[in-house]
């Protein structure tokens, strides 16, 4: 299971808008470097982002080979109601991991 | 006369202060010659990658492992408390082998004494998100080396170390970070080589490295060939740059590019 730090605020005025980042730990092999045996490493990359609020989704974002390790996004969010966050990513191998976390509206 | 000054600095040594360094003596942590963009990395605990392995490090904390079923936290318990202040003292004296240790090989050893369990791999993921979180306890905390006449012999042997030229380009580390620190090596800054942030986040590496890592990248830069991973000599070097280092404030998971 990769590692992941989010980072969002506990709870936000209604209407207002807040910021989340998030951190995956990931190697984002591109599938272009040789290894040490002289064999091309094949890709293994997180191809997909989404973020649901609520069901809803706010972000989707698609990743590519030229993507750091470790990918960070971060974006904003409008907050409605009190509620979770589902953050899900997806890729190559099989690789797919999913986060929540709840956001208090006042 | 150079060698009087060295014997003075080595009697002086158990009277400097641990604490604080006079302010303004010029010396700083590779984090001042960094870009805007890398200190920014650095300073954001949920940008900085570095974090991802202290809280792998900090789940491995509390988790039991080898024969007798135990973990860190069942010796050591909170580790915000109990290793406050812990990396910032080492490398330190290990009695029972006679030599001293760093960090990652002081766990290495608590786990194989005490728990008893396989000691993780120099250089694994599990060996350092356990160093970066117990070193990151003692962020901001400054690098206090310990007074310890047994320590001595082996620190005069890395200050040697550190002023020898080796290699095909026969350069020594202080003609780099002792005489050209602050200008650049092909584009790159050069810092003043403390080690201040271990084990670091390179982008270079895009993952977290230990300081035996970097010092090997430095050797083969010079086309010397490094020393044995686990060689003495490391821990050596290592001892004298905390001390060249002492007063610094710990960064510990520092980013670099």
């Amino acid at each position: 299971m990769a590692r992941s730090l989010i980072t969002l605020p506990v709870s936000v005025p209604r209407g207002q808008v807040f910021t989340v980042r998030v951190l995956l730990q990931h190697p984002m092999e591109g599938g272009f470097r040789v290894g040490a045996d002289g064999r091309v490493l094949p890709r293994d990359i997180v191809r997909r982002f989404r973020c649901l609020y609520d069901g809803e989704a706010v972000i989707e974002a698609e990743l590519f080979p030229a993507i750091a390790a470790n990918p960070f996004l971060e974006f904003s969010v409008r907050a409605a109601d009190s509620g979770s966050l589902l953050f899900v990513w997806e890729g190559d191998h099989g690789f797919y991991q999913r986060e929540q976390r709840s956001v208090v509206v006042t | 006369m150079r060698l009087l000054g060295l014997l003075l600095a080595a009697a002086l040594l158990p009277l400097l202060p641990q604490a604080a360094e006079p302010a303004g003596d010029g010396r700083r942590s590779g984090l001042a010659d960094m870009g805007a963009a890398t200190q920014a990395m650095q300073r954001d605990d949920s940008r900085n990658p570095g974090m991802l392995w202290v809280l792998q490090g900090e789940q491995a904390w509390s988790r039991p492992a080898g024969r007798t079923s135990g973990s860190c936290a069942g010796c050591h318990g909170d580790a915000r408390q109990s290793m406050r202040g812990v990396a910032a003292r080492y490398p330190a004296f290990d009695a029972a082998l006679g030599r001293a240790v760093d960090l990652r090989q002081r766990i290495a050893l608590c786990r194989q004494r005490l728990q008893p369990a396989a000691p993780e791999p120099a250089e694994s993921e599990a060996a350092l998100a356990l160093e970066a979180f117990v070193a990151h306890q003692s962020r901001g905390l400054p690098l206090a080396p310990p007074a310890d006449a047994r320590l001595e012999a082996p620190r005069e042997r890395g200050r040697a170390l550190f002023g020898q030229r080796m290699g095909q380009l026969d350069l020594g580390c202080s003609d780099c970070h002792d005489a050209l620190a602050g200008r650049r090596l092909g584009g790159s800054p050069i810092p003043q080589a403390h080690p201040t942030g271990y084990p670091i986040y390179r982008l270079e590496w895009q993952g977290l490295g230990s300081l035996q890592r970097r010092l090997r990248a430095c050797l083969a830069g010079v086309r010397a060939e490094p020393f044995d991973w686990g060689a003495t000599e490391w821990v050596e070097l290592e001892l004298y740059l905390a001390w060249r280092a002492r007063g610094l404030p710990l960064e510990t998971p520092a980013v670099r590019p």
